[in-house]
């Protein structure tokens, strides 16, 4: 391995990783102007202009806090809850292509931090470890409340991810290829997923409400019942790490959701673009797309946790055992069965 | 995580321990109160759970009881006003008015009938905050704060009246014997005007949100209900009986302040669920809605107070330079004013049901019992029955229906 690879993902790396961190920080304030349109309100308008500083003032903040852990048998586990989650937050982007390729100094470089053949598997494997966090942070609390909302994320994480596989799978089918990049490519012009699997797209929606535990499935914070569930007992910046746990997380299902079934970087004229105005601008263009994609399903987050009531714990689990995964494995078998014909 | 502080003769230590022998699972204990998010105040649910499943409860109340029974039979008539405030503070007008009624009957004072229209308009308005409070609060409680924002800026409306009426906004202390304090601004009729025009146009809006949401109905139909049996022997009254199907209104068994001359429907649920005493709570506001634009048409002319200066505190610019005024107003304020030896009681259609007052004078100055019949210490006695085999959540979604007010609950 020559030295220009190992600069050219680092850097790929360092700023895959300043995006999520920024965008996880201004999702709060989006968030907050967000939920203030909605409700007729002004929002944060004090730090800076129209509150364009409040998230640096949210963060300073917590760090001055004092760092309070309530009395617990196990205060390793109690710090090592909020960081799995952070942890895991930022990695998952690793394998995502945030666009094609630019040809930069004589060559081309795929922007992307890792093309592994088993991109999929790999983001299915840490989303699945990140309900640890939730779990341990709950569970180390040493209060009834955390406690229970830690049952509580366990058992919606799993019982949502057969679904979201299963969704996954028919999408594969299709695809024939587990990494991340070929799934991308293979979505050019306007041959997105969405098209061949809206009923999948759909079940994966839903279910990255869950994983991500945002209303109405947020069962796991609810404040009204359990208040705050499993960050009940953090203070200072262990609590901003779940916070912004739960905004990276957003931010990359945000991500997941636009390349595998929203057409990834591509739109409508890209080869066309690539001719014309050549492969670096063609693809800075589909990187501002994909940004906007994610954009719109961030937002389309808040909007449902502004407007929707939560469900209930029975009611969760009804309708991801009961109702999503006979409706994604019906998915599954309609695939086959056009794959099939069509062969 | 039930290791246990109770002592063994404790009823959930013993179901604890027969559930442990029975099949080995082990219940939990969860302190819901005194302070949790989701009370509304100041009380304790100790619950017995299997899971999130309720075994058990058990309430623990007079966490702000604060004695008004008794302090009361230490103040003249026009202190005890005060205290009606901070009984359901959500609706203090309809406690005030209630009061002075009371008084009035036990006085034997004859109101005016233009005193008795305003009176109606102001219960009502404070009708409809209190219902704006307890429906869009289980909003929130279910997890959708955007219903509770855009109600709640029209109960700021409804406060702005008040203080165009009496100068305060939450504990409003609201009118004299015999009438109101001064006479209505014509501020306040405009402020009542509008608020009639514009209201409508959002509660609509809120109704449209949550009453045919999928989640919300989800969450709230079949849950915590009573039966009309069992809420009228629980001594059930208000919105939360007629939830339950029974039509009793206060207003229209023993109208007060010439409830009769309005039109006005009761709104009558079936099963006494939560969704339910939602809906009814909903209906209602239509139907409060209703009886002010009708009060506010057939408004008389007339004083704003009834004429009894033995009573009635004179005007100010009268006191300095009157005899009898000067008189009176010493006698008032010193409460030395002539009562009888009586016994009465007086009940109006609260926010949450009957708000009775049950009077007995003995010709002093103080009253020489008063006990307030609080609609929200009735509801609460079934609040353990009702959340039994429900989860947690049902718990939550139940108190708030039942609009369990704390300052109501422990007076």
């Amino acid at each position: 391995m020559d030295n220009t690879i190992l600069i050219e993902k680092s850097v790929i790396i360092l700023v895959v990783f300043a995006i999520t961190m920024l965008m996880a920080m201004y999702m709060t304030l989006a968030e907050r102007k967000i939920a203030a349109w909605i409700q007729d309100r002004i929002g944060p308008n004090r730090a800076g202009k129209g509150g364009i500083l409040q998230p640096l003032a949210d963060g300073l903040k917590l760090f001055a806090k004092e760092e309070y852990a309530p009395d617990t048998p196990n205060k390793f586990l109690f710090v090592l809850g909020p960081t799995i989650s952070m942890t895991i937050a930022l990695i998952t982007s690793a394998v995502l292509p945030w666009g094609d390729k630019l040809h930069l100094f004589g060559r081309d470089i795929i922007l992307q931090s890792a093309d592994i053949n088993v991109g999929l598997l790999y983001i299915f494997a840490v989303l699945s470890v990140s309900v640890y966090g939730i779990m341990i942070g709950g569970w180390a609390s040493n209060n009834k409340y955390s406690l229970m909302s830690a049952m509580r994320a366990a058992s919606q994480m799993i019982s949502y991810e057969i679904a979201m596989g299963l969704s996954i799978i028919a999408l594969l089918l299709m695809t024939q290829t587990l990494s991340l990049r070929e799934i991308a490519l293979q979505q050019n012009g306007m041959n997105w997923n969405i098209f061949y699997q809206p009923l999948g797209f759909l079940i994966f929606w839903i279910c990255s409400f869950a994983e991500t535990n945002r209303n109405p499935f947020d069962l796991a914070e609810c404040e009204q019942e359990l208040i705050g569930g499993y960050h009940t007992e953090y203070s200072s910046m262990r609590m901003g790490f779940f916070l912004f746990a739960e905004y990276a997380s957003m931010f990359v299902s945000s991500a997941i959701l636009s390349i595998l079934y929203l057409g990834a970087y591509n739109y409508p004229g890209m080869d066309w673009a690539v001719e014309n105005w050549g492969v670096n601008i063609a693809n800075v263009i589909g990187m501002l797309v994909l940004f906007i994609k994610i954009c719109f399903f961030i937002f389309v987050y808040m909007w449902v946790r502004w407007t929707l009531p939560r469900f209930r714990y029975d009611q969760l689990m009804n309708l991801g055992w009961k109702k999503l995964i006979p409706l994604a494995l019906f998915n599954i078998l309609v695939t086959a069965v056009v794959i099939l014909l069509l062969k | 995580m039930s290791d246990l502080l109770l002592p063994p003769e404790h009823r959930y230590a013993k179901m604890i321990e027969a559930r442990l022998k029975e099949d080995g699972t082990e219940l939990s204990i969860l302190n819901l109160g005194p302070t949790h998010p989701a009370t509304h105040g100041i009380f304790q649910n100790i619950l017995l759970l299997d899971g999130e499943k309720i075994i058990d409860g058990e309430g623990t109340i007079g966490y702000i009881h604060r004695a008004f029974e008794k302090i009361a039979e230490n103040r003249p008539f026009y202190q005890i006003n005060v205290l009606t405030d901070r009984l359901n503070y959500c609706s203090s007008p309809i406690n005030n008015t209630g009061w002075w009624m009371t008084v009035e009957k036990a006085l034997g004072i004859e109101i005016p009938k233009r005193v008795q229209y305003l009176r109606v308009i102001i219960m009502e308005l404070a009708r409809i905050a209190d219902h704006i409070i307890c429906s869009s609060v289980m909003g929130v409680d279910t997890g959708a704060l955007t219903g509770f924002l855009y109600v709640f800026q029209y109960r700021e409306k409804i406060y702005e009246i008040y203080e165009e009426i009496c100068g305060a906004r939450l504990t409003t202390n609201m009118g004299r014997i015999g009438g109101f304090e001064r006479e209505w601004s014509p501020e306040a009729f405009k402020k009542i005007d509008e608020f009639l025009s514009e209201f409508p146009e959002i509660w609509k809006e809120f109704e449209d949100l949550m009453t045919r949401n999928r989640i919300f109905m989800d969450r709230t139909i079949g849950v915590g209900p009573i039966d009309a049996e069992k809420a009228i022997n629980y001594g059930f009254t208000g919105p939360n009986l007629r939830a339950a199907g029974v039509d009793y209104d206060v207003r229209v068994a023993q109208p007060y302040c010439s409830y009769e001359d309005f039109e006005f429907d009761i709104p009558v649920g079936k099963s006494g669920d939560c969704y339910d005493r939602f809906c009814v709570r909903n209906a209602e506001v239509w139907e409060s809605l209703k009886i002010i634009r009708q009060a506010l048409d057939k408004m008389p002319e007339g004083p704003y107070h009834a004429d009894v200066p033995e009573y009635y505190l004179p005007p100010k610019e009268d006191v300095y330079e009157n005899m009898e005024a000067l008189i009176y107003h010493f006698k008032i304020v010193m409460g030395e004013i002539p009562v009888p030896n009586t016994e009465v009681y007086h009940p109006v259609e609260g926010g949450n049901g009957e708000l009775g007052f049950y009077l007995i004078t003995d010709g002093s100055r103080t009253p020489y019992r008063l006990h307030f019949r609080r609609p929200c210490f009735i509801i609460y006695q079934a609040y353990n029955d009702i959340v039994q085999g429900q989860m947690l959540s049902d718990a939550i979604i139940t108190l708030s229906s039942l609009n369990v007010i704390a300052g109501e609950l422990d007076a």
